[in-house]
């Protein structure tokens, strides 16, 4: 049952909720979360593709430390923003932020 | 018996994204994103991928989602606030995030991929290590700049002014 | 060289005048009343060539003096050449020219003293003399007609001199008209002639008759010599085209008495000399008869005229009938003699009523008086003791037109008579005619010139006022008078061979002998006929001037016989109405011609203003203006404002709309974002 295509799938759908969650939550950490499942279902990509592939060395393993390390450090600057936006605005309602509106 | 118990962590994952966003309350949300990296850790390992799976536990879950949910502590109100979004945004990116995902399994099934030999289970760590200082050197040192500058923007975010 | 002096005392001759022209046009003004200075010197210049050329004719023989041409340009086969041709006929006519120009010129300095174009007055004069030198130079038909029609807007300008009046600018018009109207027929003749001999020259057309160019055709001949002879019925005033020459005494008299009595009119006549040699006895018969019936019927109509020009002009057109007719009936020396004989004597006539309208013309202003006609001689009478020198020119002049014995007008105009008599009886019949018109016009022009000199000179006074008023015209008008009466005494015309008033022998006969015709008419047996009829003419000559003279001298002087009654009766059958109206010529031309013709181009303008240009030019105009109306109304309704501001109103329809996409809100971009995503991925994808 545990063949390339079900991971794939897996992250697919992991993908499609997280694009979901991104594009339709108005709060701005629930946004956050999004994002994190955007990159879980790409992390799973890579290792399912390092264990299908026939690759000889882990290079899908390294990629997937980096994606990580790199969400850690996202995921601590855009709390940092979130938080100032609290600060700021008194809420963290993204349809608040609309300074950019035309 | 691996079967069934991949399919309980594909499922754990699934259902667990699945409420991450769709729940209207973000404490719910936030613990079934837990639930979710739970379980794509436990995917991890099906795919001998046992550092990962590690890694994954003590950096996502120990890290990221105790740092989200300090953020959902300090920012949401009391009582809590809808936080669903319109009904055309949310038809409209139902229908975009749908077609993605078809898109995606259609490419996945009609794809004849290059199914490799099966491989060594053997411990990943010292392999990860190795090839992090050989060939990949360049790009570690680069995350290492990036989490300093993360970390610097982040204290610079926060200051209390 | 000869030759080469010559042509350039005759280049010379030709331009003078022409220089005297140029100046007197353009630098006129700056010469004030002293413009006639320049105008005598040039033409006392040409004067002194004429003599030249004159003196030859007593050396040579009838060959020329100069003849040469040069080319002037060519199309193909027809060549146009200018040259001069003097033989002694040229010479001849030069210094009458000459000399008549010349003392007008001198005469016209006290006519027209004060008058305002007084410059331009000389400058005519200069350009007429220069084109009738042309014309007596010429040596081709077609350098005659340029210069033909020269002397015609010459005579149009100097008749329309004082245009101001209506009734001159009216004459000018009308003998420049008239004249053209003999100058086509005058042209299809030359072209004719061309065609067939293939020369404008006129001893290359000699030549070419005597080859036999014409020699199937002599009818054709016939025409082409009748055609060229029109031009001179209108230059001389040949019926019918006469009737240009009495309007034409609305001029300056001096004019007239250069152009209208000596020397424009004669140069019909000298054109009919130069070509005799190439006109068919048939041509000539017309010929005579034109100038006969000219010359009784200008006589007529002469009688009964009150103007003292009227008179004048009137027997001017009767004498050029008498010398056509000569040259019609063959006795082309008598033509020619009577030509020059005439213009002596015609210009001091005119010359003379100029001195007497003058004196009139004083004599009324200081009277105040501008209502009476200074040119009536019923205002006249009894001028002899006020104007001696006048009178005794005047009389002179009268007694040579009127062909009394010692004057130079009966050597000629027996001669005219003779030929009159020799042709009526080689051809018997009809042409007894001619006869008949020379001797009644000869009574008759006795009779009406001795009543010109008894009505002016002789008797009392009609007008009291104006008698005590008038006085003697000074030196520069007499002189001339004097000189050209002098000039009609017969002697001047027969020196050195004989001094009998009944001779006609002299250097003029010797000049001017008689030429060969090549077109058929046997000259031997018309100078025969002359000699034969020589004394026959002379008695009955002399008989009927006689008669005209006492006529005049009981009807005028004497008072014997009342002219009122002999009118009034002879108006019984309307004959004194007939002569007095002019036999009704101009009015029935007016009804003939004028009217009709008027007609015509009133209709053609109507169709041309009315018709063509209101309703067709006007009415591409009419549907530009619809058409550019309905085009500016589309442009600016259609273009302008639906579709150019259209496009403006799109866009700012987009942006409106458009605008509501830019919310502010980062999500939605993110939404579009990933839509875009979908939409390429389906577009470019095969599934």
């Amino acid at each position: 049952m545990d063949s390339l295509q079900s991971y794939l799938t897996i992250a697919a759908m992991l993908f499609s909720m997280g694009i979901y969650g991104v594009v339709t939550r108005k709060n701005a950490i629930a946004i956050l979360m999004g994002i994190e499942l955007i990159l879980n279902s790409a992390n799973i990509n890579f290792i399912a593709f390092n264990r299908f592939g026939g690759m000889q060395n882990l290079d899908g393993h390294v990629f997937s430390i980096f994606v990580i390390v790199l969400a850690a450090a996202e995921a601590a600057v855009a709390l940092a923003i979130v938080i100032n936006l609290f600060k700021n605005v008194g809420s963290v309602d993204v349809d608040g932020a609309d300074l950019l509106k035309g | 018996m691996a079967e069934y118990l991949f399919l309980f962590m594909a499922a754990l994952v699934i259902a667990s994204a699945f409420w991450v966003v769709f729940s209207p309350n973000l404490i719910h949300s936030a613990v079934s994103l837990l639930f979710t990296l739970f379980g794509t850790a436990g995917l991890y390992v099906f795919l001998y991928a046992d550092f990962i799976a590690a890694t994954q536990i003590v950096i996502y879950v120990g890290g990221i989602l105790v740092l989200i949910i300090f953020g959902v502590m300090l920012t949401s109100k009391i009582d809590s606030p809808s936080i669903a979004s319109s009904s055309a945004n949310q038809f409209i990116g139902g229908m975009g995030a749908f077609a993605i995902f078809v898109m995606q399994v259609a490419v996945i099934f009609n794809t004849p991929w290059n199914i490799g030999s099966e491989q060594s289970r053997d411990a990943t760590v010292g392999s990860i290590g190795k090839l992090l200082l050989t060939d990949y050197l360049l790009p570690f040192e680069i995350i290492s700049i990036l989490l300093l500058a993360a970390l610097m923007g982040a204290a610079l975010l926060s200051r209390r002014n | 060289m000869m030759d080469n002096s010559n042509l350039t005392l005759a280049l010379l001759n030709l331009f003078l005048p022409l220089l005297s022209f140029a100046i007197l046009i353009f630098f006129g003004k700056k010469f004030g009343d002293k413009a006639h200075l320049v105008s005598l010197a040039l033409i006392g210049g040409m004067l002194a060539i004429a003599i030249r050329f004159f003196s030859n004719v007593f050396h040579h023989g009838a060959e020329p003096i100069l003849e040469t041409s040069i080319q002037w340009f060519t199309t193909g086969k027809f060549s146009v050449d200018l040259g001069f041709l003097i033989n002694n006929v040229a010479a001849i006519m030069l210094l009458v020219v000459a000399l008549i120009s010349f003392l007008v010129h001198l005469y016209s300095v006290e006519y027209m003293k004060g008058d305002p174009r007084y410059s331009r007055y000389f400058a005519f004069l200069g350009i007429f003399t220069f084109s009738m030198n042309g014309i007596v130079l010429a040596d081709s038909l077609v350098m005659m007609y340029i210069f033909w029609e020269l002397v015609g807007l010459s005579s149009y300008l100097l008749i329309g001199f004082w245009f101001e009046k209506e009734s001159a600018a009216n004459a000018s018009k009308k003998a420049f008209l008239t004249n053209r109207v003999g100058d086509i027929g005058m042209f299809i003749g030359i072209m004719i002639l061309f065609f067939e001999i293939g020369s404008f020259q006129i001893s290359g057309l000699i030549e070419g008759v005597h080859n036999g160019a014409f020699s199937g055709d002599m009818t054709l001949l016939t025409i082409a010599g009748v055609l060229v002879f029109m031009g001179a019925v209108g230059k001389s005033a040949q019926f019918p085209l006469h009737i240009w020459l009495p309007d034409a005494m609305e001029g300056p008299t001096p004019v007239s008495a250069l152009i209208h009595a000596a020397t424009m009119v004669a140069a019909g006549v000298y054109m009919v000399v130069r070509i005799f040699p190439i006109l068919t006895p048939d041509a000539l018969e017309i010929i005579a008869y034109v100038g006969g019936i000219t010359a009784l019927m200008a006589a007529i109509i002469a009688i009964t005229q009150n103007d003292i020009k009227r008179v004048l002009a009137y027997s001017t057109v009767s004498q050029l009938g008498y010398m056509i007719m000569a040259l019609g009936v063959g006795a082309y020396q008598a033509g020619f003699f009577h030509l020059t004989t005439h213009a002596m004597f015609k210009a001091c006539l005119f010359l003379c009523s100029g001195s007497v309208i003058h004196a009139m013309h004083h004599a009324l202003h200081e009277l105040k008086d501008h209502d009476t006609d200074p040119q009536d001689m019923r205002n006249m009478g009894g001028l002899r003791d006020k104007m001696p020198i006048t009178f005794w020119a005047m009389f002179i002049s009268t007694l040579a037109i009127s062909g009394v014995p010692f004057f130079s007008g009966f050597l000629s105009k027996d001669a005219v008579l003779a030929g009159s008599l020799s042709y009526y009886h080689y051809h018997h019949g009809w042409s007894l005619f001619l006869p008949i018109a020379g001797f009644g016009a000869a009574v008759i022009t006795a009779f009406y010139m001795f009543r010109l000199i008894f009505m002016t000179f002789f008797g009392n006074s009609q007008n009291k006022d104006i008698y005590s008023h008038v006085h003697e015209s000074p030196f520069k008008m007499t002189f001339p008078l004097i000189l050209l009466a002098g000039l009609s005494f017969a002697i001047f015309f027969t020196l050195p061979s004989t001094i009998n008033p009944f001779d006609s022998h002299g250097w003029f006969t010797h000049a001017v002998p008689m030429v060969d015709n090549v077109a058929g008419l046997n000259m031997h047996e018309v100078e025969e006929g002359l000699h034969h009829a020589h004394h026959s003419a002379m008695m009955i000559s002399l008989a009927v001037a006689g008669i005209g003279i006492l006529m005049a001298i009981l009807f005028y002087l004497f008072k014997s016989i009342d002219a009122k009654k002999v009118a009034n009766t002879l108006n019984k059958v309307k004959l004194y109405n007939l002569s007095f109206n002019k036999f009704y010529i101009d009015e029935i031309y007016n009804i003939l011609l004028y009217k009709p013709f008027l007609a015509f181009s009133w209709l053609c303008s109507k169709l041309d203003w009315d018709l063509y240009d209101q309703k067709f030019i006007d009415g591409w105009g009419w549907i530009t203006i619809k058409l550019s109306d309905k085009s500016g109304e589309a442009d600016y309704n259609w273009l302008d404002q639906k579709i150019v501001d259209g496009f403006g109103r799109l866009t700012q329809y987009f942006g409106r709309n458009l605008k509501l996409t830019q919310n502010g809100v980062v999500q939605n971009y993110l939404l579009g974002g990933i839509m875009g995503l979908l939409l390429l991925i389906i577009v470019f994808q095969q599934f």
